[in-house]
């Protein structure tokens, strides 16, 4: 029976080391970190919001990561001048499919879909390969159709084959960026993502925590009356 | 004057008089003894008699979320997806009314199968609580018709395949399957149509009749009285002063105050989850859910919420004769409809393990060890355990785990199918006259 249980235990973790596909590095995600989120939030509409939309999150919605009407209008905003709007591309979706195989999917969901750091090791983890269309390849998404659209900053990678174990990326020609500010950079990018899946985890978390409070003293005092009442119940 | 004989309502203090006055055109006073205040219950009900009084309480939370949720959502393929998230940001509080939702559907099932394995564990479903339990096991089926349908309004990856999968079911039927898929879905495919009677059936046709069916489950329940661990009747042991039983409370106040500790405990384990973790690791919502439906893109691993996974992997399992995949599809209908016949499988002469004999106890361990294997199964896809080795008679490169499910489907129903006869031959201990 014992070992039943264990085996029942196990079997799930099991489950997980099975999943395949590339190791995944742990992004650093923190929701309270305002100005992580909001150099996120500037990374996205620089260089993402080009041809992936967001098209459920509003950019009044920025305001919650500390930022003011004006600051979000003034440096965030390029494709509307509404702020209560959500934030499209101006790509045509057709010219998506022609330029890249594949039109580019609505970010707003993504780290929801994908989890944190999937998009983490994926942002870090393109390289150069003739092979492809766009000259670029993933180790988390291989053949993937987006180009190295961060390229300038993380410089070039090539997958340099080993003896032995996993082929490993070793950096080319360097970027604007070394290499561990590159990580914080794509760091702060997928923290933004994080927020722009579900904006309202932070407050989620915290409402949670009056919550438990709440009905931890709701707990002790129907314990008290259950008790009080069943005294007389031999 | 009074408008019957019946006499005015006494104890209530300064509402005595109301309450005369409604009980002279209610049968008021009459209910509420009847089911409450003098209804008896054995005073022994352990931990496993809250998940009675918990399924009510959740019923009547995803109807109130429910209602919040349908005021903003939209049943149409083009903006159902959207809707949701409209109601996840920009709805005030609409988070919290999403995730109390979609943390309730497992939630249901959880305290639901608990509230099972009880009835089985000290034989709730035994003469004369027959129909108690037939109610029940109709609850369970509606139980899961609603949380099919409801899994497909987000409007997801998950939610279209997973539509599509149980929908095919259908189609493996001889001679009518085909055109009976169709008229499920409205469509040849699952389409707006599709989505827009399962908005229908989820909001109104079924909750009508869950309502109705608790409410009898509950009536008949009351008409023959509580089982209790000791599986024995406390009616037959009556007070001859007061006619009531020895070993019996009222249910008011004493099982209301009780169960009041149970819905705190539980609302603290389901508040932790709406808070803190409502995906519960993509079990509770799927990740693949936050993707919007995609006709065109298969998702590479379809597994259904993890309450339909022991009868989804038997349902893997089953490999098809003669050319026809019904097969799998039978046993996975019988595998919840063998509930029904329980009741008249059982030949033991006790009801509660506590007094059954080994065999008996062996068979349900097994038993429930096998549900929980299978489901976790289930959630897995077919390759988890890998494949024998090819040069094996009979299992050659077969996947591990799909003969795994086999032997454990089998296991499922000689549970059932084996009662009668072992049931009828265990050594069973002797039963106190009075509850322990």
């Amino acid at each position: 029976m014992k070992k039943l249980l264990a085996i029942l235990l196990l079997a799930p973790g099991l489950a997980f080391a099975a999943g395949g596909g590339a190791k995944l590095d742990r992004a650093p995600v923190d929701l309270n970190d305002k100005l992580s989120l909001q150099r996120g939030a500037q990374i996205f509409v620089n260089h993402c919001l080009n041809c992936h939309a967001a098209g459920v999150m509003r950019y009044s919605k920025l305001m919650d990561i500390g930022l003011t009407e004006a600051q979000v209008r003034d440096n965030l905003m390029f494709a509307t001048d509404k702020v209560g709007d959500t934030m499209s591309t101006t790509l045509d979706p057709k010219d998506g499919k022609a330029w890249f195989g594949v039109n580019p999917p609505d970010l707003s969901l993504t780290a929801r879909s994908r989890g944190p750091d999937w998009l983490y090791t994926y942002l870090r983890g393109f390289y150069r390969d003739p092979a492809t269309k766009s000259g670029w390849n993933n180790t988390v998404f291989p053949n993937v159709g987006m180009p190295h659209v961060l390229w300038e900053y993380q410089g070039d990678q090539l997958l340099q084959a080993a003896d032995k174990g996993e082929a490993r990326l070793v950096l080319a020609q360097p970027g604007k960026l070394p290499p561990a500010e590159y990580d914080r950079y794509v760091g702060d990018l997928v923290n933004y993502l994080v927020y722009m899946g579900e904006p309202a985890r932070a407050k989620r978390v915290q409402i949670g925590i009056v919550v438990m409070f709440f009905l931890a003293a709701f707990f002790v005092i129907a314990v008290l009356l259950k008790k009080e009442y069943w005294k007389d119940v031999r | 004057m009074a408008v019957t004989n019946k006499p005015p309502v006494t104890g209530a203090g300064p509402l005595n008089g109301i309450l005369t006055w409604f009980d002279q055109r209610f049968p008021l006073m009459v209910l509420w003894k009847s089911q409450l205040s003098e209804y008896y219950a054995p005073k022994n009900f352990n931990v496993w008699y809250f998940f009675g009084s918990l399924a009510l309480l959740v019923l009547v939370i995803q109807i109130v979320s429910g209602i919040f949720l349908t005021m903003n959502y939209k049943p149409s393929a083009e903006h159902a997806f959207a809707s949701v998230e409209y109601i996840m940001r920009d709805v005030p509080g609409g988070w919290i009314i999403r995730y109390i939702h979609s943390t309730g559907a497992s939630a249901f099932f959880i305290v639901v199968y608990l509230h099972m394995a009880r009835g089985l564990m000290y034989g709730s479903y035994r003469k004369p609580r027959e129909l108690t339990w037939i109610f029940g096991v109709l609850i369970y089926l509606c139980l899961m018709a609603e949380a099919f349908f409801g899994y497909l309004l987000p409007w997801g990856q998950m939610s279209f395949w997973g539509a599509q999968v149980i929908i095919n079911l259908f189609a493996t039927i001889p001679v009518i399957g085909e055109d009976l898929s169709v008229w499920i879905r409205g469509d040849y495919n699952v389409s707006d149509a599709t989505l827009n009677r399962f908005f229908a059936l989820h909001v109104i046709a079924i909750p009508l009749a869950l309502l109705g069916l608790v409410a009898a489950h509950l009536m008949a329940l009351h008409e023959t009285g509580s089982n209790n661990p000791d599986g024995i009747e406390i009616h037959e042991n009556l007070d001859p002063k007061t006619g009531t039983p020895v070993d019996g409370i009222p249910f008011h106040p004493y099982y209301t105050v009780k169960d009041i500790v149970g819905v705190a405990v539980f609302l603290i384990v389901f508040c932790a989850v709406v808070f803190f973790s409502p995906e519960v690791g993509g079990y509770f919502l799927e990740y693949n859910n936050f993707i919007p439906a995609d006709p065109l893109t298969t998702p590479a691993h379809i597994a259904p919420v993890w309450y339909f996974t022991p009868f989804y992997a038997m349902l893997r399992a089953i490999p098809s004769f003669f050319n026809m995949q019904v097969w799998g599809v039978i046993v996975m209908g019988a595998a919840v409809m063998i509930f029904f016949a329980l009741p008249w499988l059982d030949r033991g002469r006790t009801k509660s393990i506590r007094y059954r004999g080994p065999i008996y106890r062996a068979f349900f361990a097994v038993f429930i060890v096998s549900f929980l294997i299978l489901g976790y199964l289930g959630v897995e896809p077919t390759n988890v355990w890998g494949e024998f080795a090819k040069g094996l008679p009979l299992v050659g490169g077969d996947y591990i785990a799909t003969w795994v499910a086999r032997v454990l489907t089998a296991v499922y129903f000689a549970f059932f199918l084996l009662m009668p006869w072992y049931t009828a031959r265990d050594k069973e201990k002797p039963v106190p006259q009075r509850l322990t």
